[in-house]
C-alpha cells in the first residue's frame, strides 16, 4: 500500500489543484443520470487524494469508481481551476492497473489483438464475413442491425455492422503530391472508419483531392492507442505510439488529419503527455501539426461552398463530439463543412455539446448508464425534425445510430465529410 | 463504521442501490467545498421520497446517529461535512418542480432542485427567481434556503430568505412540519419558516419549498467604470445609491483581482485600476435607459478613468465575464483558495478593503478582494497552499482578523456563506453570550438528542 501511495504522490501537484468546488456537477453527464459523488471528477480526485494520503485503502474500490468515465472532459473544459482532469485520470488509471493488474478479458484484447495492428486486421475481416449470420438488419436509414439470437455482448444494442471491406483493404496506402492548393497531408484513418465507416475515409480522400491536397497515406497504420490508454494499458499504449510514429516518420506532409475526433485529440493532447522518453519528441512534434479534418479544410485548404448545385435538400444537426468541442475547441468548422456541402440547411439541436454517452469501453461495462445519456441525446436530435444527424467522430455515430435505431427514428447518421464529398459525385 | 443492521434499515428504506457503505463511497461525502479537515460518514442515503426521507431521518433519531444533509455539497462553511460515522442524507434523488404557479406567481419544489434549473424553468414563463450564488449551476434550493444563500442581486432583489414563502420539513422524530403559505399574506402559527431559513440543517430537514416568484425584468443594462482610486469607486457606490437608484447588481473588483482575471482571460482589463465597478440596471426599458445614463454621469463626476457601457447583449456579456472569470482567475494561481464573505454596511466598503490590505500585509499573504459593494458583502480571497504549514497559520490568523475588522465595522462574519464549521467559534463575538445560549435553547427542544447536524452554527462543546 506504501508502494501505491508512493506511486499516487507523482499525481500530488496535479491533485492539490482540485478546490473542491464542485462545478464539475453540472456538466458531468454520468452524474446527471446518478447523483453519485464518486461518479463526478470531485469524487474521483478525492478518491485519488484519500489513496495517496492512506486516509483509506481501497485501491480497488477507487479502481471501479475511476473507471466508471466517459473521459469526455466536460468537466475539465468547465474547470474553474483548471484542473488536468483526464491527464491525471490517464495517469492514475496506468498506476493503479499497474498494481492491480489487467483483467484476463482486456489482456486478450488490448495485448492480444489492439497492441498487433495484423492480427487486429485479420480478426475484424473474419467477423464482418460471419456476422450475418449472427445479426439482421433492423433500421434501414440509420444502418443498423441487431442480434439475431440472445446475446450477452450484444445485448438489446442497435450496432453499425462491419463493414464487408475494410477501408485498407480498398485503399491500402496512398502517396500524392500537393495539387492546386501547394498543401499535402497525411491521413491517419482510425479503426472506427477502418472497420466501419470506409465510406468517410474515401469521403476525405475525395474531398482533399477536390481541393488540390496531396495525400500521403502509409499502410498498416495502427490503433491511436486510446483504448489501451483508458484501461491503464501504458505497455500496449507505448507499442501503438512507436508502430504509428514509425509510419509515418517516411512521409513529407504539412499537417497530419483525421475524421475521428478522439483519435485527433489522442494525437494532439495525449501522445506528447503520455509518451515514453524515447518517443516524446517525435510525438510532440508530430501532434503540433495534427489537425481534424473539418478544422482542416475550413482554416487551411479553404473549402468552397457547393450550396448552389443541385442535390436533395437535407435538414441536418450537429452533435459536437467532446472530443472536438471540449479537448480541441474544434465546433465551428464542421458546421462550415456542412453548410458549404450542398442542400445540407442546419439546425441546432438543444445541447449540441453534451456527451452521447459513448466513451468507448464505458458502453460496455455501463451499458444502462450509457444508454440514458444516449437516449437523451437522440431525444433532442428527434425533437429538430431533421433527417440527418452529423458528427464528426465515428465514435458517436455508433451510439447515437443505436439510440435513434432503437428509438425507431428515421435519420440518417453521418460525418459532415460525407455530405460534403456526396456533391462531388453527382 | 455503521451495524450492519441498521444499515440494512436504511436500505429497506431508500432501496438497495441508494445507500452506500463502501469506504471509497464514504469518503467522497467527506468534505464540501470549505477549507476544513474532511470527516469520513458511516453511510450515505439517498432517497428517491419524501416518505423515505421522513422515515430515514426518523431512523437516525431512533439510533442516536448525527445526521447531515446535503445537496451539492457546495458549502462555503464547512456546514455539510458530516460526523465521523454519522449518517449523510443527499437529496439529489428528490429533485422534481412539483408546481409553477403563474396566476399566483409561487413555485413548489423538492428541496434537490438545482437553482439555475428553477430559474432557467421560470424564465420560460416570463417569472423570475433572482437569488443566484456563485454555485448556481450546481447547488440545490434546499441548501440555498438552508445557507440563507446570496447572490449578486442582493442589494436590489434580496437574498434566498426573501424569496420563501413557506415549507414544510420533517422534524428530528419525522413528523411532517407546515409552515407559511401559497398566499401572500399568512398570519397563522409561529413563524418557523423564518426560523429555519438558513439553520444549517440543525433544526429539521426541508421535505418541499414554496417560493415566491416576480415578474422577469423586461430590460437591462450593463456598465463597466474604471477608479484610479478606491475612495473614488466607493464614493461614486455611494452617489449611485443616494440618487436612489437601486441597480440589480454592483460589483467591486480591486486590483489584484483585475490584473488575475486579465492574465487569465486576456479581455483588455485595465491592469493599472485600482478598482473597477461592474454595474447593472434593469426594469422597464424607459426608466432602464434613463437610470444607466445616469450611473454613467455619477461614475463619471465621481472621478471614473473610463465608462464602457454594454451596448448589445453580446458587450453586456463582456461585461460580465469579466466578473464571472474573478474566482476562476485567483483560483488558477494558488492550490488552496479561501473564500471570505465578511460584510459590512456598505458606506464602510472603502475601509474594509483598507483593513483587507493591511491584513495581506501584515501576515506577507495574497489577497484578492471582489465583490457585492451594493450590499457590503466584500469577497476576501486568501491565496496559498494548505501543504504550507507555516504559511496556513498565518492564513488563520488574518482570517481572525478580517472578522475583527469586519464586526468593528458594525457588520457580520458571513454575509451569505453561512456560519457552518468555520465561523460557529466566532458566533459569540457577533452576538452575545446569550444569543447563544437562546440558540443553544431552541435547538435542544427541537432536537433532544442533538443529531442534527451537530457543531454547525453553535460549537460543538469540547
Amino acid at each position: 500500500m506504501e508502494e501505491l501511495a508512493r506511486l499516487m504522490r507523482e499525481l500530488e501537484d496535479q491533485l492539490a489543484v482540485c478546490m473542491r468546488c464542485g462545478m464539475c456537477q453540472s456538466v458531468c453527464p454520468v452524474f446527471d443520470q446518478t447523483g453519485r459523488e464518486a461518479d463526478v471528477a470531485r469524487g474521483k480526485l478525492a478518491l485519488l487524494s484519500g489513496l495517496m494520503d492512506h486516509l483509506f485503502e481501497d485501491p480497488e474500490g477507487v479502481y471501479q469508481r475511476l473507471n466508471k468515465c466517459l473521459l469526455c472532459g466536460s468537466c475539465a473544459a468547465n474547470c474553474p481551476s483548471g484542473v488536468s482532469v483526464q491527464e491525471i485520470f490517464l495517469k492514475a488509471r496506468a498506476i493503479l492497473t499497474g498494481f492491480m493488474g489487467l483483467s484476463p478479458a482486456k489482456r486478450l484484447i488490448l495485448k492480444g489483438m489492439l497492441a498487433k495492428p495484423a492480427v487486429f486486421d485479420r480478426l475484424s475481416e473474419w467477423g464482418a464475413r460471419f456476422q450475418g449470420i449472427f445479426s439482421r438488419p433492423v433500421n434501414d436509414i440509420v444502418g443498423t442491425s441487431c442480434a439475431r439470437v440472445m446475446s450477452p455482448l450484444i445485448a438489446d444494442r442497435h450496432f453499425r455492422p462491419l463493414a464487408r471491406v475494410p477501408f485498407h483493404r480498398q485503399v491500402p496506402s496512398l502517396d500524392r503530391p500537393a495539387g492546386s492548393s501547394g498543401l499535402k497531408v497525411a491521413v491517419f484513418t482510425g479503426c472506427l472508419i477502418d472497420k466501419l465507416f470506409p465510406k468517410i475515409a474515401h469521403s476525405t480522400i475525395r474531398v482533399l483531392e477536390h481541393l488540390g491536397v496531396g495525400v500521403y497515406l502509409p499502410e498498416n497504420q495502427g490503433c491511436c492507442g486510446i483504448p489501451a490508454l483508458s484501461s491503464g494499458d501504458l505497455g500496449t499504449f507505448h507499442k501503438l505510439l512507436a508502430h504509428n510514429l514509425e509510419r509515418f516518420a517516411d512521409g513529407e506532409f504539412d499537417y497530419l488529419v483525421t475524421a475521428c475526433a478522439t483519435c485527433t485529440s489522442t494525437i494532439h493532447e495525449v501522445w506528447p503527455k503520455m509518451a515514453d522518453e524515447r518517443h516524446r519528441e517525435a510525438a510532440s512534434r508530430l501532434a503540433r501539426r495534427t489537425l481534424d479534418i473539418n478544422r482542416f479544410l475550413v482554416a487551411e485548404a479553404g473549402l468552397d461552398p457547393r450550396s448552389d448545385r443541385a442535390a436533395d435538400p437535407r435538414t441536418v444537426t450537429y452533435h459536437d463530439p467532446c472530443h472536438l468541442k471540449k479537448s480541441l475547441k474544434v465546433f465551428v468548422e464542421p458546421r462550415a463543412v456542412i453548410a458549404a456541402a450542398p442542400g445540407c440547411r442546419l439546425v441546432e439541436m438543444a445541447q449540441p455539446d453534451w456527451c452521447c454517452g459513448m466513451g468507448g469501453s464505458f458502453n460496455l461495462q455501463y451499458y444502462e448508464i450509457s444508454k440514458g445519456i444516449g437516449q437523451q441525446k437522440a431525444a433532442q436530435i428527434q425533437a429538430t425534425g431533421a433527417d440527418t444527424l452529423a458528427t464528426g467522430c465515428p465514435a458517436c455515430m455508433i451510439q447515437i445510430s443505436d439510440m435513434l435505431s432503437q428509438a425507431g427514428a428515421a435519420v440518417a447518421v453521418r460525418h459532415p465529410v460525407e455530405l460534403y464529398a456526396q456533391a462531388l459525385d453527382e | 463504521m455503521i451495524a450492519e443492521s441498521i444499515a440494512q434499515q436504511f436500505k429497506t428504506i431508500v432501496g438497495q442501490d441508494n445507500a452506500w457503505t463502501d469506504a471509497a463511497d464514504l469518503h467522497t461525502y467527506a468534505y464540501d467545498a470549505a477549507v476544513v479537515e474532511p470527516v469520513r460518514p458511516g453511510i450515505v442515503v439517498r432517497p428517491t421520497t419524501t416518505e423515505a426521507l421522513g422515515k430515514a431521518v426518523r431512523l437516525c433519531n431512533d439510533h442516536r446517529l448525527p445526521l447531515t444533509v446535503r445537496g451539492a455539497g457546495t458549502n462555503l462553511s464547512g456546514g455539510t461535512v458530516p460526523l465521523e460515522n454519522g449518517v449523510v442524507i443527499v437529496t439529489n434523488g428528490l429533485k422534481s418542480i412539483l408546481e409553477i404557479n403563474e396566476a399566483d406567481m409561487y413555485a413548489v419544489v423538492q428541496p434537490g432542485v438545482v437553482t439555475a434549473k428553477l430559474a432557467a424553468a421560470v424564465e420560460t414563463k416570463g417569472l423570475f427567481y433572482p437569488p443566484d450564488p456563485g454555485s448556481q449551476a450546481v447547488s440545490t434550493i434546499g441548501g440555498n434556503v438552508a445557507e440563507n444563500a446570496g447572490g449578486l442581486r442582493g442589494l436590489k432583489y434580496g437574498v434566498t430568505r426573501d424569496y420563501v414563502m413557506g415549507l414544510s420539513f420533517f422534524d428530528v422524530e419525522g413528523n411532517l412540519v407546515k409552515s407559511g403559505s401559497r398566499t401572500v399574506k399568512c398570519a397563522t402559527g409561529y413563524n418557523l419558516t423564518g426560523l429555519m431559513v438558513g439553520s444549517e440543517g440543525t433544526l429539521g430537514v426541508f421535505a418541499e419549498i414554496i417560493l415566491k416568484l416576480i415578474p422577469l425584468p423586461a430590460h437591462r443594462k450593463a456598465m463597466m467604470a474604471v477608479f484610479e482610486s478606491l475612495e473614488k469607486a466607493s464614493e461614486a457606490v455611494a452617489a449611485i445609491i443616494a440618487d436612489r437608484i437601486v441597480p440589480a447588481t454592483l460589483e467591486f473588483l480591486d486590483n489584484f483581482t483585475i490584473r488575475a482575471v486579465e492574465d487569465f482571460s486576456k479581455a483588455g482589463l485595465p491592469v493599472d485600476a485600482a478598482a473597477m465597478l461592474l454595474v447593472e440596471v434593469d426594469g422597464h426599458a424607459a426608466q432602464v435607459e434613463e437610470d444607466a445614463a445616469r450611473v454613467e454621469a455619477l461614475c463619471r463626476a465621481m472621478g471614473a478613468s473610463e465608462v464602457r457601457l454594454a451596448r448589445d447583449a453580446a458587450e453586456r456579456d463582456r461585461v460580465w465575464a469579466a466578473r464571472r472569470a474573478a474566482l476562476s482567475a485567483l483560483a488558477q494561481l494558488k492550490p488552496t483558495l479561501v473564500l471570505e464573505d465578511a460584510t459590512v454596511p456598505r458606506s464602510r466598503i472603502p475601509a474594509m478593503v483598507a483593513a483587507i490590505q493591511a491584513i495581506a500585509k501584515r501576515y506577507a499573504l495574497t489577497i484578492g478582494t471582489f465583490g457585492h459593494a451594493g450590499d457590503g458583502n466584500l469577497h476576501p480571497t486568501i491565496l496559498t497552499d494548505k501543504r504550507d504549514r507555516a504559511e496556513w497559520e498565518r492564513v488563520e490568523r488574518a482570517i481572525n482578523d478580517i472578522f475583527d475588522a469586519a464586526l468593528d465595522m458594525g457588520g457580520t462574519l458571513s454575509g451569505e456563506h453561512g456560519t457552518g464549521l468555520a465561523k460557529s467559534r466566532y458566533l459569540e463575538k457577533e452576538t452575545s453570550a446569550g444569543t447563544i445560549l437562546f440558540s443553544s435553547r431552541i435547538k435542544r427542544a427541537m432536537d433532544p438528542n442533538n443529531i442534527l447536524n451537530p457543531g454547525k452554527i453553535i460549537a460543538a462543546k469540547v
